[in-house]
Formats: structure tokens, C-alpha cells, sequence
């Protein structure tokens, strides 16, 4: 038996891990055998969410909403899903919320670079496809689900990703799990040649309707206006959900955990201390 | 290397057909088992509309609350559906879980409680009714009602009484009770403001909590306020049963709709 498993372990080492990186699905068995007795997977937490946006005469506006959950409990009532790229664009991200952190970082990073290789402002199109190939290459695994929007030389941008790596790139988009909430006021509403204010209100109803008919988005809405040489993020832009009922006589919370039993054992009586032991290892 | 020598077979319970031959591979299974391993489960279930309700039982009332939001997935069917119903004069159950079920549980305890009142000539009393409940749930042990109740009331003396039963009918009387998607959010903070004493204790303790009407109904609605924050399935109305001596009365409540 014990050969059996010395030849296991040799197979496995013959087997190499792919050496430019990527995901190593070693554990994966594992986890099988874990769900095949009864233990659930960890639950990751998904920005629910409604993310949109559209072009407008000037630019490009985002919006998002700001409920992040894990499962059916909501974790952060306030966070933010409009993420920095270049001081001209943004990029709104719906999906896991690690994944879009992780991978939005990443492409801001690289762009900068990019920045003082060229010398140049960013365009859109170096976002949008370092983005999409960065998640084709991970086959769909880094669940990011991406608006990314900009105004660069080429004019005002909008594309949206999708986790498997495809992109469209359209005058008005949205993604997420209130996306079709919000593309319904979209479709019905939006037309070319918008004014700033008009651009700004349609964005917020479309989040206003994911936030009211989605259980995965709820809470404020974020905006984000870019135009050519001035941004403006206008960060809970809409505040549409207060706290219904506060008590008028609070509550107090008495009880700390209550000592029960105290007992103090000393252990000089069990333990010889010799002085002068042997030196640590290195 | 893999397979030299040693005869072994698959892993997979001595049901599957390559049991006693080589294997060609590393693994500890042949293909055909690991593939089965790695079906694909269905994920979605439609039994569960969401919501949650709450019963506190004080000294001479009793208040059964639960939002009015109905939902599936992630959308919401309705924002004004009432999940409480009362069953007699004196008793009032609340139920979250699957909406269908719930709703044919309630048409047979009205049912039966016709057939009680034309037997006996009165109203059942909560106790009562109580135990009809957990007996009608018992029945269908092998297909159970996907409901989870909490049922309030006064008993015979007056006195608030709750019960907070399981989807098979397992119940027992407490001073308080959620149960629902915001159960998990809103007992831990009733068990602190409102201890009820260990059931262990001989001579048992009263349950009812010394609060008085209004504070419970304050109390009530904090607690689902704060539970619509978190709980993405509780939401939009809050609907308040109180009954005392004088009979039983509604109260309204909005929550958040997001």
C-alpha cells in the first residue's frame, strides 16, 4: 500500500504547473469531494447590482447603484462600483465584487504605465482591450461583468464586457442583475443628442429602477459625468432609500457575557523550568 | 509511474466497471466516475417567496408582525401581500417560506376550525389551535407544507401566548419568535432585549415579556426596520397585528423598497 502511494506522489510531480501563471486547479477534486459530503462551498460576495451608461452630447455619463451581497444579506449598504481607469475614464463593475476590484486596478495600473510610455492621454480602446483579453484568458473564471466608458481623442466611448471576454460597444448600455429593470426606462426614454441634465436624470431613473424592482441593488445612486478635458463623480448623487423608523427611546444592551464559573490553575506545580536549555534550532 | 505493477481499482465504490482493472491514469477514479462526479446540479428552487414575521407575547397582548413583500429570485412578485391570517377569534398565524403551501395551510385550518365550532359550540382557543396546527403539518411529514409559522394569540386566561413552529409541525410555546429570510437577522436581537428564561429552569418561568403594548409595537418595528437594511427579501410594508382583551387591531408601517 505505502508503494501505491510513493508512485502516486511521483505521478503527480511528473505533472507540471503551467509556468506562465494562470489557475491552478489542483483543488478542485477536492472541493467536489467536500459538496459530495455536505459542506457548501464559501459564498463570495456579488455586487447584485444595476450598472448603466450612455452617450450624451458632450460625453459619457455612468451610474451605478451602491448594494454590494453576499447571498441574500446585504454586506455593504454604501459601496462603490464606479471604478477609476484614467483621469478620462471609467469603468462601472457588476459581478464578483473581488473580480472587478482586482481587474479594474490591474488595467488602471497598466494604462498609467502606458501614459508615460507614449506620453499621450489614454484611449478607451487600450482599456477595452486590455480588459478583454485579460478576461478571455481566464475563460470566463474572473467573473467581471464591465461598463467601461471615456472620452479620449476618437471622441466620447462606451463599450460594455462581458466575463467571457466579448464587447459591444453601443450608445447606451447596462449590466447586472437590475439590467434589465434599467434598460427598460433606457429604451423607452433615451434618444440622441441629450443635454447634461437630461443625461443625468435618465441615468439616475434607469438605477432608480433597478435599485426598486431588483432585490440585488438597493441603496444610492452613483453618477460619474466625463467630458472632453473634466470629469465629475458625483458620488451618492441620490440618497432614495433612508432608514424608515428610528426608535425615539433607543435601546440599551445591558447584558455583557456573563462569567459563569472563574478558576485559576497554576501550573508552576506540573512544570519544571530548567534554566539553560538547549539553544533553538536554526 | 502510473499503473506499473499495481492492480487497483476505482475508487468509486467497487460499483463502477473498470473495479480490479489498471488504471491508466494518476487519479484515484476512472474518467467515466469523475465525470459523474461533476454533474451539474440545479441550483434554482421555486420554493421560497421570501419575508419574514416576527410574535412577541407580553402580559395581556400579543403582537404578530411580518412585511408584505412577495418576491422570487430576484424579483419582486408583489409589494402588498399579507402573510398573516387569522384563524379565530383570539388567534393569529404568521407564515413566511412558499406562499402556495402557505395559503393552502391556512384554508384548512379555517376548515377545521368551522368544523370545532359547530362541534363545540365556541371559538378554539391559541393553545388549541395550536395543536391543530402541528398536527396538520405532521400529516404531510414525507411532503411537507413549505411553511414556516409562528401563530399568536391570547389563551384562555388572557394571557399573550406564542408558538413558533418548524415546517413539520415540531412547536413550542415561547415568550417570542421570528422565523422567515430575516429570522437569522432579527432573534439574536429580541433574545437580548428580551431573555427569555432557560426552559430547563423547574418551576418553568414565565415567558411573556414584561414590556408594555407600545414598546413592544415600538420594538417591533425597529426590529424590521434594521432587518430590511441587510435582508434583501424583506421589505417595502410592515404589517402589525395586536390583540388584547378589547379585540384585535392593525397598524401599518413603511419599509424600505429598494
Amino acid at each position: 500500500m505505502s508503494r501505491f502511494f510513493v508512485e502516486f506522489k511521483m505521478a503527480q510531480a511528473a505533472v507540471e504547473v503551467p509556468p506562465k501563471g494562470g489557475f491552478s486547479f489542483d483543488l478542485c477534486r477536492r472541493n467536489e469531494m467536500l459538496s459530495n459530503k455536505g459542506v457548501p462551498p464559501p459564498s463570495f460576495r456579488k455586487t447584485g447590482t444595476t450598472i448603466v451608461g450612455l452617450i450624451f452630447q458632450d460625453g459619457v455619463i455612468l451610474g451605478a447603484d451602491t448594494r454590494a451581497t453576499e447571498g441574500p444579506i446585504v454586506c455593504d449598504k454604501n459601496c462603490e462600483k464606479i471604478h477609476y481607469m484614467a483621469p478620462n475614464i471609467y469603468c462601472c463593475g457588476a459581478g464578483t465584487a473581488a473580480d472587478t476590484e482586482a481587474v479594474t486596478d490591474m488595467v488602471s495600473s497598466q494604462l498609467q504605465l502606458h501614459r508615460y510610455h507614449t506620453g499621450r492621454e489614454s484611449r478607451v480602446v487600450t482599456a477595452l482591450s486590455l480588459l478583454k483579453s485579460h478576461l478571455f484568458n481566464y475563460q470566463g473564471y474572473v467573473q467581471a461583468a464591465l461598463v467601461l466608458g471615456g472620452v479620449d481623442a476618437n471622441g466620447p466611448n462606451l463599450h460594455t464586457i462581458y466575463p467571457h471576454g466579448s464587447t459591444d460597444t453601443l450608445p447606451f448600455a447596462t449590466m447586472g442583475s437590475g439590467s434589465l429593470a434599467a434598460m427598460a426606462v433606457f429604451e423607452s426614454k433615451y434618444h440622441e443628442g441629450l443635454t447634461k441634465e437630461e443625461g443625468i436624470n435618465l441615468v439616475c431613473e434607469a438605477i432608480c429602477s433597478g435599485i426598486f424592482n431588483d432585490l440585488g441593488s438597493g441603496s444610492n445612486v452613483d453618477v460619474c459625468v466625463i467630458t472632453k478635458g473634466h470629469k465629475e463623480y458625483l458620488r451618492n448623487h441620490q440618497l432614495p432609500n433612508p432608514r424608515t423608523y428610528v426608535s425615539s427611546k433607543g435601546f440599551s444592551f445591558p447584558k455583557k457575557t456573563e462569567v459563569l464559573l472563574t478558576r485559576v490553575t497554576p501550573l508552576l506545580e506540573k512544570v519544571e523550568v530548567v534554566n539553560g536549555g538547549d539553544a533553538m534550532e536554526e | 509511474m502510473a499503473g506499473t505493477g499495481e492492480i487497483r481499482s476505482c475508487s468509486d465504490g467497487g460499483l463502477c466497471k473498470s473495479a480490479g482493472k489498471r488504471l491508466t491514469t494518476e487519479f484515484l477514479s476512472c474518467i467515466k466516475c469523475q465525470v459523474k462526479l461533476t454533474k451539474q446540479q440545479a441550483n434554482w428552487s421555486p420554493y421560497d417567496n421570501g419575508g419574514s414575521c416576527v410574535a412577541v407575547a407580553g402580559a395581556d397582548y400579543c403582537v404578530v408582525a411580518a412585511d408584505t413583500r412577495m418576491s422570487s429570485g430576484y424579483n419582486i412578485l408583489t409589494r402588498d401581500y399579507s402573510k398573516i391570517c387569522k384563524l379565530a377569534d383570539k388567534c393569529v398565524m404568521a407564515s413566511s417560506g412558499f406562499q402556495a403551501d402557505v395559503k393552502a395551510l391556512q384554508k384548512l385550518l379555517a376548515a377545521r376550525h368551522l368544523i370545532y365550532q359547530h362541534q363545540h359550540n365556541k371559538q378554539m382557543s391559541c393553545p388549541a389551535m395550536a395543536q391543530l396546527l402541528s398536527n396538520t403539518l405532521y400529516y404531510k411529514r414525507f411532503f411537507p407544507y413549505y411553511s414556516f409559522n409562528v401563530l399568536g394569540g391570547l389563551d384562555s386566561e388572557g394571557k399573550g401566548c406564542v408558538f413558533t413552529y418548524d415546517a413539520v409541525g415540531s412547536y413550542e410555546k415561547v415568550g417570542y419568535s421570528s422565523q422567515g429570510s430575516g429570522s437569522t437577522l432579527i432573534m439574536p436581537f429580541l433574545d437580548n432585549q428580551l431573555k427569555s428564561p432557560s426552559p430547563l429552569l423547574l418551576p418553568a418561568l414565565d415567558a411573556v415579556t414584561p414590556l408594555s403594548e407600545s414598546e413592544a409595537v415600538d420594538l417591533v418595528k425597529t426590529v424590521f426596520a434594521s432587518a430590511t437594511e441587510r435582508d434583501i427579501y424583506t421589505g417595502d410594508k410592515l404589517e402589525i397585528v395586536i390583540i388584547n382583551a378589547e379585540g384585535i387591531r392593525r397598524e401599518y408601517m413603511e419599509l424600505r423598497k429598494d
